[in-house]
């Protein structure tokens, strides 16, 4: 029997509530820090206790060992705790001192908009590209056989007179700005391989002063089909789908005999609005009808096997009706409230 | 159109109750678009009254009144009102005499402008009651005081209802006729079409006259000058009236449908050519017989040949104006106006009646060129039935004896010329194959027979000769119009046809539409502004001997330019927004700006055929190049003052920054070059670049500070104008990915002393290129000035970062790329590294 062993329960004890003393001291992460060495590290009694070990007789080694481990495991443990839960007070406190009131947050950018008339277009286009047609333009400043000639608007002829047109200088040039989309139909069956499906959007001009539901310079969009044994009811089916992607699974069609130079026969066509503001009715949406022979001839195109349709319509008008704008003056005036209202969707 | 609903149902019966919105229900069906209706807004008690006995009364404003007793009932007789049967009335008129009988409004009756009649208090009597004056009747402007019913040769019972005694309960309907339907401008045509919408009996008014073939008078049709071919006049009625009371009263109800019609009451002759005309559609011109001389010749104006018109106008005549002439030179202009010399007066007794048929270009090019549309050029211009020419003249006759006492005359002249109507040949099918109604034999027949056509079923279809009255008949389409129309457009199904596979938007409208979506959504606000500006508007950024395109008939005098810039028209913009305390702006348009045409007379070919390649060319040709065009402006604070935020001033750097923005949306990358232009600040505009291609964009900078001022904005505005034609064009047309390395990079910051005029842009380009392939990014980030530099100098300082494709970059490599670069700088640019 040797000499009792220093690395006792009770040393290592003492050594543990000592060190435990110490960590329990700690204020925070940086004192904790500090007594690290003394409570945990080389300067520490349970170090010292360590180091004694390989001097003690082999049969009491295994017990002290069991004894030191346990207590360095203990005050470890006790250390690390201590320093998660300065860390987190200390996190806490840093987050807490970072708090603004993001209620109010700067704009660090400012947000733009579309116009709606130039949305409304997107979105009709968009409609008709989903049907595989597809979209073409055409310049502004026309020349007279497109925009009236070719659309079997006699020179002499009523209709042509009825259309109020702005003329470019010199007449002789035959320039005027255009007073629908129809030009770019012209200019489509021209340049096209048939069959031709094409959407026409854009600006067009007449000489209205502005008032409340006019103005000389609007949008219009036209469509035109051409091929073969296109009729009527195909007029009408076109319609009857786009109407109910622009104002819902509920609204109808009605065509109006009426006339136009370059279909024949021509309708007015009104739209069933469900959605119209003080209740569903029938609203006036534009004009319509089969190609004329006389402007199928002036493209070039047979029109004993060939035979097209086509419409229009107003996108002013058409965004008075379907987005409840009151006043013509408000698309027209740039007025940066006006736009904003919309921002990127209709 | 106007139609008084009690004309219209002479010849075609109105359900009983119609009221005008409901024949205008039924119009619309066949194609005759409302318009409105017309009334005379008049409701009673209105009344024959007698005047019984008046005093004269000063009063101190110096006005005399007439404080009347007035008969509104018979003796002992409740009146319309059911008070008593006789009012003190107070009457400012003195045009009046006792036992006149007159119009009564008593109280409860109500005038145009809803002017309600009641007992009221005026000059010291309470007055019972108006005595009413035909224009607050409504039947004209007359201000001769009140009516007296005795001087339109009526003499009524007391407590008669004068609505209906002079007609004024009637109302009338407008609807909108198109050009191709020209018989519409005639109740005759109306009341046709009213019977096709409901299938009413229809009674032809023409079957209700008789016409005279009259002969004696000279009459010639001398045209040397046909337009397009045609002859200016295939038809010539001339009859003759003596005796005529040119002073009779116009009979009520004719002043009451011509009102409603539209048209005023003038003279008893005057208004039976207009009411035949509106009733039958053949314009109608009567001339006084006495002024004129010799016999009448149809003819084109001889050069140097002038006229006084009915308006008391001069007109100097063109040689394509078809005339009126008599011995004395020409007295009209035929189907637009006729002259003063022979013009029908009160002292009138006989008229000569010209009731013809104009060529309907040659009229409208007469009607333009006097700036005279006129009723009866109106019907010209659109087609009149030659057949009715005849009948219209011995209408006018049968109403000159009836109501203006005259005397009907064998004189006259009769020229008919009128070529025959083609007939339209319809196959069987065509009307289906354009309708997709399959239609019976029973129905096409029926129908075009019921709208006038002759119709001959042939082998495999059939002949069609339109009416007299449908000019625009022409083609078997029109003919399946009307097929269509009467039978009704709701008969057409509904089919949706597939067309072929689409493309989908061109690369071209994906990108026009990349760089508006971009930019709105990047704070600018999208504006479509009118391109109209003025002259001086169009100098801003242009010389002013740069050609620009100018409108002939521009809305405002002055605003007659078409823009060559973007940014005057959004320059008015800021400034409306800003007058409106909406000070903070970065607005954009994208638009087309026009540049004239180098080819500026056309000759247009015909537009019933294609046209040859040359005249295709020549009319491209003839279109201005009209390129797309995006326009911005930035005014106030880009970004405005906030929590923890500073406000920042809109300036160059914004314009610029929106032409990355655009360029980016593109995948097109840009550069910059300080230049001096136009319009924009000396110091602070750059040139906007392609890097690669070196086209030129445009200009992004701010505006000058003079023109600011001239637009109300604030003194510095950022303005940017790219042509996007450009931009797009430069948009690669598919990207090439580049492998993304993964090799450590190394950076170095470069810091150059340079002169102060050597441009950071110019030094950041030529170190690019000069790093090599090892240059990853290069950014300027600092351009210093200072005491620690000659007076003359500034420090660049540039952010580099280095990386090699295929190992880690050492600190030596990266070294030795910069300094690469810093010689060339050195040696262009005579840059020398910041110690």
């Amino acid at each position: 029997m040797s000499e009792n062993s220093p690395i006792t329960k009770a040393s290592v004890d003492a050594v543990v509530s000592d060190a435990l003393k110490l960590i329990s001291e700690a204020k925070d992460l940086t004192s904790l820090k500090s007594i690290r060495a003394a409570a945990v590290g080389e300067g520490s009694g349970i170090a010292a206790l360590s180091a004694s070990l390989g001097k003690l007789p082999g049969d009491q080694k295994a017990e002290a060992g069991k004894l030191i481990t346990a207590a360095r495991a203990e005050l470890n443990q006790a250390f690390s705790s201590t320093e998660e839960k300065f860390y987190k007070q200390e996190q806490a406190q840093k987050l807490a001192a970072e708090t603004v009131d993001v209620t109010a947050a700067a704009t660090t950018q400012v947000l733009g908009a579309r116009h709606p008339l130039s949305l409304l277009q997107d979105e009709i286009a968009d409609v008709f590209v989903g049907m595989g047609w597809e979209i073409a333009e055409g310049p502004e400043v026309e020349s007279e056989w497109f925009n009236f000639d070719a659309l079997n608007f006699d020179a002499d002829h009523p209709a042509r007179a009825m259309q109020d047109t702005f003329f470019v200088e010199p007449v002789e040039a035959h320039l005027v700005l255009r007073t629908h989309t129809s030009p770019v139909q012209v200019r489509s069956m021209l340049e096209r391989e048939l069959p031709v499906y094409v959407l026409c959007p854009g600006r067009v001009f007449r000489t209205d002063e502005l008032d409340a539901t006019h103005t000389p310079v609007f949008h219009q969009v036209e469509g035109l089909a051409v091929d073969k044994g296109l009729t009527m009811a195909d007029l009408k089916g076109t319609l009857e789908h786009f109407a109910r992607i622009m104002f819902g699974p509920d609204a109808k069609i009605r065509l109006r005999p009426s006339f136009f130079p370059f279909t024949e026969p021509s309708a007015e066509l009104d739209v069933w609005h469900p959605g119209a503001k003080g209740g569903a009715r029938w609203v006036e949406w534009g004009g319509c009808g089969m190609v004329n022979a006389n402007v199928l001839r002036a493209a070039g195109i047979d029109p004993e096997v060939y035979s097209g349709f086509a419409f229009g319509m107003g996108i002013e008008r058409t965004l008075m009706f379907r987005n409840d704008v009151k006043d013509m003056h408000d698309m027209v005036e740039a007025d940066v409230r006006f736009s904003k209202q919309f921002g990127m969707v209709l | 159109m106007r139609v008084p609903l009690s004309w219209l149902n002479e010849y075609v019966e109105l359900p009983k109750g119609s009221t005008a919105d409901s024949v205008m229900a039924e119009l619309v069906k066949v194609g005759l678009e409302e318009e409105g209706s017309h009334s005379f807004s008049l409701v009673g008690p209105i009344v024959v009254g007698q005047v019984l006995e008046f005093v004269e009364e000063e009063q101190s404003n110096g006005k005399t009144i007439r404080w009347c007793q007035v008969r509104v009932a018979p003796a002992g007789a409740n009146a319309a009102d059911g008070g008593e049967d006789v009012r003190g009335i107070v009457c400012g008129a003195r045009n009046f005499e006792i036992n006149d009988k007159v119009v009564v409004t008593l109280p409860g009756a109500v005038l145009p402008g809803d002017f309600k009649i009641a007992a009221r208090s005026t000059y010291g009597h309470v007055s019972d009651g108006m005595i009413a004056s035909s224009r607050e009747l409504g039947i004209s402007d007359d201000h001769e005081g009140i009516l007296r019913l005795s001087t339109i040769g009526l003499d009524p019972e007391v407590g008669t209802d004068a609505l209906e005694l002079l007609h004024l309960a009637d109302e009338a309907a407008e609807v909108n006729v198109t050009p191709d339907r020209g018989y519409c401008f005639s109740i005759r045509g109306i009341a046709r079409e009213f019977s096709h919408a409901t299938g009413a009996k229809f009674t032809d008014p023409i079957d209700l006259v008789t016409p005279v073939k009259a002969d004696g008078f000279a009459l010639k049709i001398s045209d040397a000058a046909p337009i397009r071919g045609k002859v200016g006049s295939t038809k010539f009625v001339v009859r003759s009236a003596s005796n005529v009371n040119a002073q009779a009263q116009t009979p009520a109800w004719m002043v009451s449908r011509l009102k409603l019609a539209g048209m005023r009451s003038i003279s008893i002759v005057v208004d039976i050519t207009n009411y035949v005309m509106l009733e039958l559609g053949q314009p109608i011109h009567a001339y006084d017989a006495s002024k004129v001389a010799g016999g009448l010749v149809v003819r084109r104006a001889n050069p140097g040949e002038s006229l006084v018109t009915l308006d008391g106008q001069t007109r100097a005549l063109h040689t394509e104006d078809l005339v009126i002439g008599d011995d004395s030179g020409a007295i009209g202009i035929a189907g637009v106006m006729g002259g003063q010399s022979t013009e029908v007066s009160s002292t009138t007794t006989s008229v000569l009646i010209e009731s013809a048929n104009f060529d309907g270009v040659s009229i409208a090019r007469s009607a333009r060129r006097h700036k005279l549309p006129s009723e009866a050029s109106k019907r010209f211009e659109r087609g009149v039935d030659p057949k009715v020419a005849e009948y219209a003249a011995a209408r006018v006759v049968q109403l000159l004896e009836e109501f203006a006492g005259a005397t009907p005359d064998s004189l006259g002249s009769y020229f008919d010329e009128t070529p025959a109507i083609a007939a339209v040949s319809l196959p069987e099918t065509f009307a289906a194959s354009i309708t997709g109604v399959e239609y019976t034999q029973a129905e096409i027949v029926d129908t075009l027979t019921a709208i006038g056509c002759l119709v001959a079923t042939v082998q495999g279809g059939y002949e069609v000769i339109p009416p007299s009255w449908r000019p625009d008949l022409n083609d078997k389409a029109d003919l399946v119009e009307e097929i269509a129309r009467i039978t009704g457009y709701d008969r057409i199904p509904s089919r949706l046809p597939v067309a072929p596979p689409g493309r989908g938007l061109t690369k071209r409208q994906k990108l026009r539409r990349a760089v508006i979506n971009q930019l709105a959504g990047t704070g600018h606000v999208e504006v479509l502004n009118y391109p109209f500006l003025t002259s001086a508007q169009n100098s801003y950024f242009a010389g002013s001997d740069v050609p620009r395109v100018t409108l002939a008939n521009a809305m405002q005098e002055d605003v007659n330019e078409l823009r060559l810039s973007m940014l005057p028209g959004l320059l008015d913009a800021a400034k409306r927004n800003v007058s409106r305390t909406l000070t903070n702006l970065a607005l954009y348009e994208v638009g087309l700006v026009f540049a004239p045409a180098k080819q500026t007379e056309v000759s247009l070919p015909s537009g019933v055929k294609l046209p040859s390649e040359a005249e295709l060319a020549a009319l491209h040709e003839s279109v201005p190049h009209q390129p797309v065009t995006l326009g911005a402006v930035f005014v106030g604070d880009r970004v405005s003052a906030q929590v923890a935020k500073k406000s920042i001033k809109a300036s160059y750097l914004d314009a610029i920054q929106s032409a990355r923005t655009a360029a980016h949306a593109v995948g097109v990358e840009v550069y910059l070059e300080q230049v001096v232009v136009q319009g924009f600040h000396p110091g602070r505009t750059a040139a906007i670049k392609v890097v690669g291609s070196d086209d030129f964009v445009g200009y992004a900078g701010e505006l000058h500070p003079e023109l600011a001022a001239e637009n109300d904005l604030p003194r510095q505005v950022g303005i940017l104008e790219l042509n996007l034609e450009v931009l797009f064009a430069n948009a690669p047309e598919i990207v090439q990915a580049q492998a993304v390395y993964t090799h450590p990079a190394a950076t170095q910051d470069l810091s150059l002393v340079l002169k102060q005029d050597v441009p950071a842009g110019d030094v950041l380009n030529l170190l690019r290129t000069a790093a090599g392939e090892l240059l990853e990014e290069i950014t300027l980030v600092d351009d210093y000035r200072g005491s620690s530099l000659a007076e003359d100098e500034k420090s660049l300082t540039f952010a580099l970062r280095f990386r090699a494709s295929d190992r880690t970059l050492t600190q030596v490599e990266a070294t030795e790329a910069r300094d690469a670069a810093v010689s060339a700088a050195n040696a262009k640019f005579g840059a020398t590294i910041r110690t």
